[in-house]
């Protein structure tokens, strides 16, 4: 056997270049896990100021290969195209973001400790394999990478009792999602005999394909699809969702919320719109069932709701729903408006679980809807920027939240949906009574108790900025409306 | 170039943005610095761009700035159409607003509002200058309500009177109505043309002649009917003026900038750009001519009537933008712009004017109760008298050209009742100078009729007042005679408005005009001049030498001067049709449909309906793993039967 057929995966050390930011990331990860572990109590600050800079300089690299040229390495299982290298600066940005109200409410819970940072860190490592995965390994790869994390950042609050509950939960369903996930992945591996997601674009797309292989591929894209639609908690996929985020700490939620969501719409756009584009007539009807339960149901329930996380857990899932009404369209454009409304949706969803985080005190959790009883005389200026977040949530112009459904919605129609349209429109008005409501809550209702701030001022700085960069957004949504287009 | 227009409209805003957000903590000095900072770098930058466009004949700059939405084919930006037109207007409304900036100085000095004020009429004038320069309907439309926003903020400064409240909530509503069809006709704009930016739409006003619609009548006269609805409304033309007398209840500053010299020409202005269009319908120009006809000649007879000082030049304002108004019906679009021009200059100088006689008589606005201020007050006096003279159209004064020039075109125009307009615009000077020169008389002449403690404090108001009204009174005497010509006839304005060749009027004038100094002697023999000397004679008999005679008048006359007290009624028309009437159908919707079908059906049922979903949803939510596995691996088993089932699926052929 010759030296060369030995050399399963040819190796060009420039290649090392377009992986630099999970590279990086990861060597970063090594170093604050050791560091911290030599870290006396009283510096345990150090760790979240490396973890920023860590953030903060993947983020630099991941920017710095915006507008490299297509490239696909390591045996055709890792690409570098516009679209990872947006998202995962994207994404560092929201965790920035997200550790920065996360201090405020681990200090406040006595859950600082290194770890949290740490396994924040090996999530987005393993979204950042997720958003440039080109094989279906790799993506399951950077899958689990997230979602181990995940479980046992959430069970970080080990003494409560509901925290462990909710990642005991969120364990054993996704470990069922991810057995599902990987079912889908044998059946298309098994009929297409490729793992890359070109291999299987080529063979979706092949004219000649007999019933039986498109049966089975279309199997196995049932199994892929609910894989997917259960990390974005699309119905019925979301028992989990309300659970899990009212059970786990709010720092979590508010991470768990956010960025795994972005990671999740990249796998789905690698695996249906580039690898099964051909069978797009039938996960766009999948899609569109989904999307519309999860709009409605998310709408209604939520009116229920009493606890705000609870709440802004429907919110998601209606949320979701609009995100994959998009991916119905079947047209880049509507794939676009889909991409725009999630990168939207993080930025709503932080502000939003961030003003949570800003009234929490020693051992009290802010969560119920109760608790925002006249913010608006306590503290006017935050119960200005929750007006913000909750008008643009419910999709009220001009703030972006407004124009990421409007996209949408004209997507759909003009993709000939109208009825579909009409009936997202319905549920969204519906939800808008809930986003109201808190705005009743915190301008119209005596407050019984006072709300005092204790958050710190970088906090308090950040989360201005978030919440008015939605209004700024929403101004000049063209801009951004092209980069996500640009994307795909 | 481009960025100069950026900065000429973004300086005001940033002006205003400092004032409004950070006013307190900078202070009064350091607000109306920075804002009048703004704006003077406006008016040096605009005397620039005239210089470019107008008298260097600068290249017509057209262009989007900034794409805001792609809806489709429809493209919504922000762009800038600079041409001589709009050159001309940023000329006059940056100047004009400097100058009510340094005014306000000393107008507002004891105000609490004082910032905030600097920062409304900052706003003001960046949404001015977006207005005019806007090279497509939707941001004149944004423009538009803008202006008309700060419009409403201002009238309603002084919020705890209630009158203020009732004028700008008046205002607000009033201006809807026109919006209303102003949007409509942006809207069939954009039906038929699929554009909203004028050269496009312009250039396709050919393919448009012949389209009729809502059963025969022309789409072009329909869509400049519904344009010129909204110029009424913020033109304040008769039936939509009623607003503009109540909107002196603001601050004089903003009477004089908003309410006279700029944001109420808006309507002038949005009609001149529109000229091509216009132009195609003779009947729309006749119902433009006939609608400025009628508010020139009776909303002029209403000035006679006014005691309040700011009530009498607003009358007069409502009656010039009426022969603003009938020239652009008789296509002398031209005409219409160098009148708004003059006006802006010498209509701002009065109300300025009266604002200083206003602080001078601690708000004291009745003109029965001031008289002799002559001696008081020179600087006011002077300049006052300037600017009156130049409304009444006095020979040599701005206005008697631009006032001369309209009533000539009528004369010559050959639109349907174009004689009786004539006769109209002709009685309306001998109006105008009747209750200009009333008022004059009874403010600065005369016998002193001002209350003893008033007396004493008597005395000329500060520099930053008087100053303004210099600058003022400079430009309201000689801006006619030196502009008329190149203006009217050599082609100032002639890349932004078009004039049909069957509308002579235009051409009419340039054949009988010899120069603006020929026209001074030459005015000694017309009829409008001996109509104003008429008017100025009829002031001093009944303001000065035999007043008690207005008094045996007004007896002898009761049923006219019922009528002219009562406005024509109608207000009183409005309050019983309008508001009366929709509060009754208001009240009957309520109990019909709202609370019926919502209440009862929609809200209610809703309510129930979601309560029995939830009832419904709530077992799924158990919080067992066990029922959520299981309601998993239940719902993939659905979805793969019906993948396997559904209908036009090829799989079911296995």
């Amino acid at each position: 056997m010759s030296v060369e057929s030995l050399n399963l995966f040819p190796f060009d050390s420039s290649s090392l270049l377009v992986a630099l930011p999970e590279i990086f990331l990861l060597s970063a990860i090594v170093v604050v896990l050791l560091l911290d572990l030599f870290l006396v109590k009283n510096f345990k600050q150090v760790t979240y100021y490396l973890t920023q800079v860590s953030l903060l300089i993947t983020g630099l690299l991941a920017f710095d290969l915006i507008g490299h040229a297509e490239t696909i390495i390591f045996s055709n299982s890792f690409i570098l195209d516009d679209m990872a290298s947006v998202f995962k600066v994207f994404m560092m940005g929201a965790t920035m973001v997200a550790m920065v109200y996360s201090r405020h409410y681990l200090v406040q819970h006595s859950l600082f400790r290194g770890e949290f940072f740490v396994l924040v860190m090996l999530s987005v490592l393993g979204m950042m394999v997720m958003v440039s995965g080109y094989s279906l390994l790799t993506l399951y790869l950077g899958l689990e990478i997230m979602s181990l994390s995940l479980y046992t950042l959430i069970a970080i609050a080990r003494q409560r009792a509901v925290a462990v509950e909710a990642a005991l939960k969120y364990f054993v369903l996704g470990a069922i999602s991810s057995g599902l996930l990987l079912y889908g992945m044998s059946m298309i591996y098994g009929i297409s005999g490729g793992l890359n997601i070109s291999d299987i674009a080529a063979f979706a797309s092949n004219s000649d394909l007999s019933s039986r292989e498109a049966l089975i591929i279309n199997f196995g894209l049932v199994f892929l699809v609910i894989g997917i639609a259960f990390k974005l908690g699309a119905v019925p996929f979301h028992n989990w969702v309300p659970d899990v985020y009212q059970g786990s700490p709010t720092a979590v939620t508010m991470f768990l919320s956010t960025v795994p969501k972005i990671a999740a719409v990249a796998m789905l756009v690698r695996i249906l719109v580039d690898g099964l584009s051909a069978m797009q007539p039938y996960w766009s009807d999948l899609f569109m069932v989904l999307a519309l339960l999860s709009i409605a149901l998310g709408s209604v329930v939520a009116l229920m709701q009493t606890n705000i996380k609870r709440m802004l857990a429907y919110s998601t899932i209606s949320h979701i729903g609009f995100i994959m009404l998009g991916f119905t369209t079947g047209v880049v454009t509507g794939y676009g408006a889909s991409v725009f409304y999630i990168l939207v949706y993080v930025l709503m969803s932080l502000a939003a679980f961030g003003m949570i985080i800003l009234l929490n005190k020693k051992g009290f959790e802010a969560d119920l809807i109760s608790d925002y009883k006249g913010l608006s005389k306590s503290s006017p200026w935050f119960a200005l920027m929750m007006l913000v977040v909750m008008l643009s949530m419910a999709g009220v112009p001009p703030f972006i939240g407004f124009y990421s459904k409007f996209f949408i919605l004209q997507q759909v129609v003009s993709a000939g949906f109208v009825t579909i349209a009409i009936i997202a429109v319905v549920f969204a008005v519906i939800s808008a009574y809930y986003y109201l409501q808190i705005i009743k809550s915190m301008y119209f209702d005596e407050a019984d108790k006072e709300a005092t701030i204790f958050a710190p001022m970088d906090m308090q700085l950040v989360l201005s900025i978030n919440a008015v960069l939605i209004l700024v957004v929403g101004l000049f949504p063209d801009f951004w409306m092209k980069l996500a287009l640009s994307l795909l | 170039m481009e960025n100069i227009y950026l900065i000429i409209a973004l300086s005001p805003l940033l002006g205003a943005i400092l004032a409004g957000f950070f006013g307190s903590v900078l202070g009064r000095t350091a607000t109306h610095t920075i804002t009048i900072l703004g704006v003077l770098v406006s008016t040096v930058l605009s005397l620039y761009v005239f210089n470019h466009h107008v008298l260097e004949s600068g290249a017509v700059f057209n262009q989007n700035i900034y794409t805001w939405m792609q809806i489709g084919n429809l493209n919504v930006s922000v762009g800038f159409l600079i041409d001589n037109l709009t050159s001309v207007m940023l000329v006059v409304v940056s100047f004009v607003s400097l100058m009510v900036h340094i005014y306000t100085i000393g107008y507002m000095h004891d105000d609490d509002g004082y910032t905030k004020f600097f920062s409304y009429i900052s706003l003001f004038t960046f949404s001015m200058f977006m207005l005019v320069m806007s090279n497509n309907f939707m941001q004149l439309f944004f423009g538009w309500e803008a202006v008309g926003l700060v419009s409403y903020l201002l009238i309603g400064f002084w919020h705890h009177k209630e009158s203020a409240v009732e004028a700008n909530l008046k205002a607000f509503l009033v201006n809807r109505v026109g919006d209303f069809g102003f949007l409509l006709g942006i809207a069939l704009v954009l039906m038929y043309f699929g554009s909203l930016d004028y050269q496009e739409v312009f250039t396709n006003l050919g393919n448009a002649t012949g389209v009729t619609i809502l059963g025969g009548s022309s789409l072009i006269t329909v869509v400049c009917l519904l344009l010129f609805v909204g110029a009424m409304g913020k033109s304040a033309q008769v039936p939509l003026h009623v607003w503009l007398p109540g909107s002196m209840e603001g601050p004089t500053p903003i009477s004089a900038l908003i309410h006279a010299a700029t944001m109420v020409t808006a309507g002038i202005f949005m009609v001149s750009r529109m000229s091509p269009m216009f132009e195609l319908s003779d009947m729309a120009l006749t119902v433009v001519m006939i609608v400025g006809a009628i508010t020139a000649l009776f909303m002029g007879l209403l000035g006679i009537v006014q005691n309040d000082i700011k009530k009498v030049v607003a009358y007069s304002t409502l009656s010039q933008l009426g022969y603003m108004t009938v020239a652009l019906g008789v296509s002398a679009y031209s005409v219409a712009i160098f009148h708004l021009m003059t006006h802006a200059f010498f209509k701002a100088l009065l109300f300025l004017g009266a604002g200083s006689v206003i602080v001078a008589m601690h708000h004291e606005q009745d003109i029965r109760k001031m008289g002799g201020l002559r001696n008081k007050m020179p600087i006011t006096y002077w300049t006052a008298l300037i600017g009156t003279l130049a409304l009444i159209g006095f020979p040599g004064f701005a206005g008697f050209y631009s006032k001369d020039m309209i009533i000539e075109a009528v004369h010559f125009s050959s639109l349907p009742y174009a004689g009786w307009v004539y006769y109209a615009v002709v009685a309306g000077v001998f109006i105008t100078a009747f209750y200009s020169l009333r008022m004059f008389f009874l403010v600065f002449h005369g016998e002193s009729r001002v209350d003893h403690h008033t007396a004493e404090h008597l005395h000329e108001s500060a520099p930053s007042i008087t100053f303004p009204l210099i600058a003022l009174a400079i430009p309201s005497a000689v801006i006619g005679f030196l502009t008329i010509d190149p203006m009217l006839f050599n082609g100032w304005l002639d890349n932004a408005i078009t004039v049909a060749s069957s509308h002579v009027s235009m051409a009419e004038l340039k054949h009988e005009f010899h120069g603006a100094a020929s026209m001074i002697p030459h005015a000694f023999v017309t009829l409008p001049f001996w109509m104003m000397v008429g008017g100025i004679a009829a002031a001093w008999v009944f303001s000065l030498y035999r007043t008690q005679w207005a008094d045996t008048i007004q007896k002898k006359f009761h049923r006219t001067n019922y009528v002219l007290e009562s406005l024509y009624g109608f207000d009183r028309f409005n309050e019983i049709v309008f508001v009366n009437g929709i509060k009754k159908l208001g009240n009957l919707l309520w109990k019909v449909s709202d609370m019926g079908l919502i209440d009862n059906m929609v809200v209610n049922g809703s309510a129930r309906l979601v309560g029995f979903i939830g009832r419904v949803v709530r077992p799924i939510q158990t919080g067992y793993i066990y029922h959520y596995a299981f309601f998993m691996i239940f719902s993939l088993l659905i979805i793969l039967t019906w993948v396997l089932f559904a209908g036009d699926n090829p799989l079911l052929e296995l």
